[in-house]
């Protein structure tokens, strides 16, 4: 088979990993900015596989696992936050959570 | 393959950067499940056909569902729409993009600096799970843990 540069695969991580962290500072619609964290933790999963790839060990896809379920685990109970926040304040805007303080 | 893999790259970064520049909030989750298909196909290129199932799967599957339900129940409509076009300013692009330009830079001139290729070799299910069942049982229970914790809290969370 013909081979990969492995920074290739790095260097194509960290563009969607930094694609998804514009996403998380520009956007205000709290849907959004889960969806951005959900690029950023697939891009680290990227990083594992490639990583992985490059000695040929199965280690990396059982990072990626860890990842996928964290991801699962983390959506659900940002959904959960966003149909409460929804409920109380008719909108999807973060920016009107920062009365929450104190 | 190493075709497969630049043009599985290329869709990739297109899609996630539509994602992140749409107003319509469907629109966005149907790039991102485009993005997340095209990372599919780059873990089954670079030989790991148990993660590429995985990642079409769950993510573009189960995750991206449940983002549909809710967009749903939310019933976000023409004035969300409107509501995104006036946030998205230039304004408020400029700062995070330059700062997360540099970042990238520096990623990319530290990457650039190794110099190995690799070549694909197809690590398949049964290895995966002969580790995950071998030396990292623990945190295969720990995950299921975490799981149950996810939606014990997402049921409490979304009742009313």
């Amino acid at each position: 088979m013909e081979s990969i540069p492995i920074e290739h695969g790095l260097i194509l991580a960290g563009i969607l990993f930094t694609l998804g962290l514009i996403g998380v500072l520009t956007r205000r619609n709290i849907v959004f900015v889960l969806m951005s964290l959900e690029i950023m933790l697939n891009a680290s999963g990227l990083a594992f596989i490639v990583a992985s790839a490059r000695w040929g060990h199965a280690e990396g896809q059982v990072m990626f696992l860890m990842i996928l379920t964290l991801a699962a685990a983390e959506v659900a109970v940002g959904l959960g936050l966003i149909i409460q926040v929804y409920r109380r304040y008719q909108t999807v805007d973060i920016n009107v959570l920062s009365e929450m303080k104190g | 393959m190493m075709l497969l893999f630049y043009l599985a790259a290329a869709i990739a970064v297109i899609s996630t950067a539509a994602v992140i520049v749409q107003t319509n909030i469907v629109h966005a989750l149907i790039y991102l499940i485009l993005s997340l298909l095209a990372v599919a196909v780059i873990f089954y290129v670079l030989g790991a056909p148990f993660a590429a199932l995985l990642e079409a799967i769950v993510y573009a599957g189960a995750i991206m569902v449940l983002f549909l339900f809710v967009i749903m129940m939310l019933n976000l409509g023409q004035h969300t729409r409107d509501e995104e076009r006036s946030w998205m300013t230039m304004q408020v692009w400029i700062a995070p993009s330059i700062m997360a330009a540099i970042l990238l830079a520096q990623l990319v001139n530290v990457l650039s600096q190794y110099d190995q290729e690799l070549t694909p070799v197809r690590v398949g299910v049964l290895e995966v799970s002969a580790l995950l069942f071998g030396p990292y049982v623990l945190a295969v229970e720990l995950a299921s843990i975490l799981l149950l914790a996810g939606l014990v809290s997402a049921y409490h969370l979304a009742k009313k």
